[in-house]
């Protein structure tokens, strides 16, 4: 009996951290049965012949990553968060610092890292919603509402800080100014394709085309017509709207699919009339010298032009080519936060919560009295609009254009981006735009097989956070009881 | 007597090669209240979005206060004084209690709203407890009060009601109609009211319509079709 007991006796729980290094340590095995032959036996030609070779470094510095991204998410997992964030800020600064023998380990270690942080601070916001929605209602959950908005913010500053200091850092040399401005140009149309399908719950596929009719306008104005970027900008943002509305008239009445389809071949339409309208596009050869930003009229250049003065010369500064491409990176910061607050604003004006309404309800928007063509219109619209700047500003800062940087990959990158990003979140959108354009671009080396990982990457991320990084919504209108309260408390 | 608020004359309506009404003819005067009752599929829900402008009517006139409203746009008529509370309650789940009513304000000035809102959570206090949570995540009832008090905060005139009692235990549903009296008894709103309910329907309301197979089969004061046996047979047996 006493032995049987025993037996069936559950065995004292382990201490969570002592559990969640056996769990560690068990990955850590189980990688090292897939990785040794996988990535560990590598051919080499060694004169003629094909030899094998062991890459052991490579091996068990993966398996030590994957030890570690484990033992930090086995801590969540069990509730030690403050652990968990020790863990993946270790990989992180062990990824930026220790000398890898492959790029791709220290992306894993990077990424790992990051993914520990991120994932440390959902959870740990989902828990407190959780928790405020248990509690009575009211009062808790105004305080976790809070708090969230407080990190929300307090994310958001600091990114915006981090943006403002990073071309004055020393680190920022040219590939990463370069780096940052697509970064930064991909946010800006993020956040206006978000306007379209986040807000008003468009799905459209053809956004680049907005983008593109941006770009050619002011290639087209600045080199034929002499425009400055600043006069062909508003041009460039209400031709691209035009074209918005143009399309949306005939295809906001359908609906979801049909109306992605339709989106679709648009963005298609439009790539192929630049492509064959040599006359007026320079079909697949594009418009190339097309006339470089100034900076309010002294251009970033090693010696000016017959009678004008550099940027350089202005400042007294060495010529660099670095000077450019700092300020290009401050105007698209501009341009993106433009974007940004112009939403942020319109979400608590009619127009904005129309559109929010219309997503979630057609019918019902109609029995209110909201004109539903029109609401999408304006989506339509300014969505297209904030793309035909951006498209100028893309085109100024190439100073060349063709049909090949509008395909229908681009409007899906854009698009992968919001959806990532939440749907409608701001904050989400620029982390996801970080993510998904820094992935692409850590993975560079990759070549053909970027892609691949960029779509492996995607679905992990849709499995963990299937609605977004950020799904919450802000609510835009926010307690009016306690206000009223206190005016009748002070009437009685 | 006076003209009345509302009145429809031979309306048809059709959904594709389907005619959901075939002539119906109502009245509705100013302060009353006025209930539609019928079968499953009778037309009901039809006739209130087809005076509202869908489906378009394809015959016949709709007379709102003294102006013919035939055809228009439904977002259109619901800026003349016209509220509706559509069938399914349809708030916005996304949305807290707070914006679906702001939603509900978009066509009044919005220099009204913390006055209406009073009223709203006067009429509803449940709502003002709840004036922050997502509708989605609002109880059937709550939702269904949700519902009206959004309708509410356009100041119709005539308020239109799909069905409030949908899937609503009965202490709810006496609740819901209690509130719906006290609109018209007070404020003297008139009320047209789409019911399955038949017998609360009936009880609370001035006049009825019967609908079946889009068109009017009976009519006449409430206490009327209370009394009449067919009624009683197709409507009210088990005695709800
Ligand atoms: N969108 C639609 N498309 C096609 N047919 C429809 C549509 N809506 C309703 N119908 C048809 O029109 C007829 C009347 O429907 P309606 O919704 O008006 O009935 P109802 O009286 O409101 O019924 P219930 O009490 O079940 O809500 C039904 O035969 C229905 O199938
Ligand atoms: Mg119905």
């Amino acid at each position: 009996m006493a032995v049987a007991n025993s037996v069936v006796a559950p065995a004292a729980p382990l201490p969570p951290v002592l559990a969640a290094l056996k769990d560690a340590v068990l990955v850590a095995l189980v990688a090292m049965a897939l990785t040794g032959p996988i990535v560990g036996l590598q051919t080499v030609d060694a004169g003629g012949r094909l030899t094998v070779d062991m890459r052991f470094t490579e091996v068990a510095l993966g398996i030590v990553i994957v030890f570690f991204g484990r033992f930090g998410l086995a801590l969540g997992e069990r509730g030690l968060a403050l652990p968990a964030y020790g863990v993946g800020a270790l990989l992180m600064v062990a990824g930026f610092l220790l000398p890898w023998p492959a790029e791709l380990l220290k992306v894993l270690a990077v990424a790992a890292g990051i993914a520990l942080v991120v994932r440390g601070i959902a959870g740990q916001l989902k828990e407190r919603r959780t928790q405020a929605v248990l509690r009575a209602p009211d009062e808790e959950d105004a305080k976790a509402e809070r708090l969230r908005r407080l990190v929300t913010r307090g994310l958001g500053f600091a990114m915006l800080a981090a943006a403002v200091l990073l071309p004055m850092m020393p680190f920022a040399n040219s590939y990463i100014m370069d780096t940052a401005i697509r970064v930064m140009t991909y946010m800006m149309l993020a956040w206006g394709l978000n306007i379209v399908v986040g807000l008003a719950g468009l799905l459209d596929l053809g956004y680049v085309a907005f983008y593109a009719v941006g770009a050619y306008t002011y290639s087209i104005l600045s080199k034929d017509f002499g425009f400055g970027f600043w006069g062909a900008l508003p041009i460039a943002g209400a031709l691209a709207a035009s074209f918005g509305i143009l399309l949306g008239f005939p295809v906001l009445r359908l609906r979801g699919d049909y109306l992605a389809i339709v989106t679709l071949g648009f963005g298609e339409i439009i790539r192929i009339v630049l492509l064959n309208w040599t006359s007026f596009s320079g079909g697949p050869n594009g418009i190339g010298s097309i006339p470089r930003l100034t900076f309010f009229g002294y251009p970033f250049a090693r010696r000016a032009p017959e009678g004008e003065v550099t940027f350089h010369q202005l400042f007294g500064l060495d010529f660099s080519p670095l000077h450019r491409a700092v300020f290009f990176f401050y105007l698209i910061l501009v341009l993106a936060l433009v974007v940004n607050f112009f939403t942020i604003r319109i979400r608590r004006l009619p127009v904005g919560r129309a559109w929010e309404a219309l997503r979630e309800d057609e019918i019902a928007c109609r029995a209110l009295g909201i004109n539903p063509t029109n609401t999408k219109l304006t989506a339509f619209a300014i969505g297209a609009m904030f793309a035909g700047f951006a498209g100028s500003f893309f085109a100024t800062t190439q100073s060349f254009v063709s049909p090949e940087s509008f395909t229908f990959l681009e409007s899906a990158m854009i698009l992968a981006i919001v959806v990532l990003g939440g749907m409608g979140s701001q904050l989400g959108v620029a982390l996801a735009a970080i993510l998904i354009i820094g992935l692409t671009e850590a993975f560079r080396g990759l070549a053909e097989y970027r892609m691949l990982v960029f779509g492996l990457g995607m679905v992990m991320i849709m499995v963990w956070r299937p609605r977004g990084l950020l799904a919450h919504r802000d609510p835009t209108v926010l307690l009016h009881g306690r206000k009223s309260v206190l005016k009748k408390g002070a009437a009685a | 007597m006076t003209a009345p608020m509302l009145k429809i004359e031979g309306l048809r309506a059709s959904y594709g090669a389907i005619e959901a009404l075939k002539g119906v003819d109502v009245e509705i005067h100013e302060g009353e209240i006025v209930t539609l009752i019928g079968a499953n599929g009778a037309g009901k829900s039809t006739l209130l979005m087809s005076m509202c402008g869908k489906p378009k009517p394809s015959a016949g006139r709709v007379i709102f206060e003294g102006r013919d409203i035939t055809g228009m746009t439904t977002h259109h008529i619901m800026r003349l004084g016209i509220a509706q509370s559509p069938e399914g309650r349809r708030i916005f789940p996304r949305m807290t209690v707070l914006e679906n009513l702001r939603m509900g304000a978009v066509v009044t000035d919005p220099a009204h709203f913390d006055q209406d809102l009073e009223r709203a959570f006067t009429m509803f206090p449940r709502l003002k407890e709840r004036q922050n949570q997502r509708g989605g995540t609002l109880s059937g009832g709550e939702q269904q009060m949700l519902a009206i008090a959004r309708a509410l905060m356009s100041r119709p005139r005539l308020l239109l009601l799909d069905e409030p009692s949908l899937g609503l235990a009965p202490i709810i549903v006496r609740q819901i109609f209690q509130v719906i009296r006290e609109i018209n008894a007070e404020q003297g709103m008139t009320v047209f009211l789409v019911e399955q309910n038949a017998f609360h329907a009936l009880k609370l309301a001035h006049r009825a319509y019967v609908l079946a197979g889009g068109k009017v089969q009976m009519s006449g004061t409430s206490a009327e079709l209370l009394g009449n046996e067919e009624v009683r047979a197709a409507y009210l047996e088990g005695g709800h």
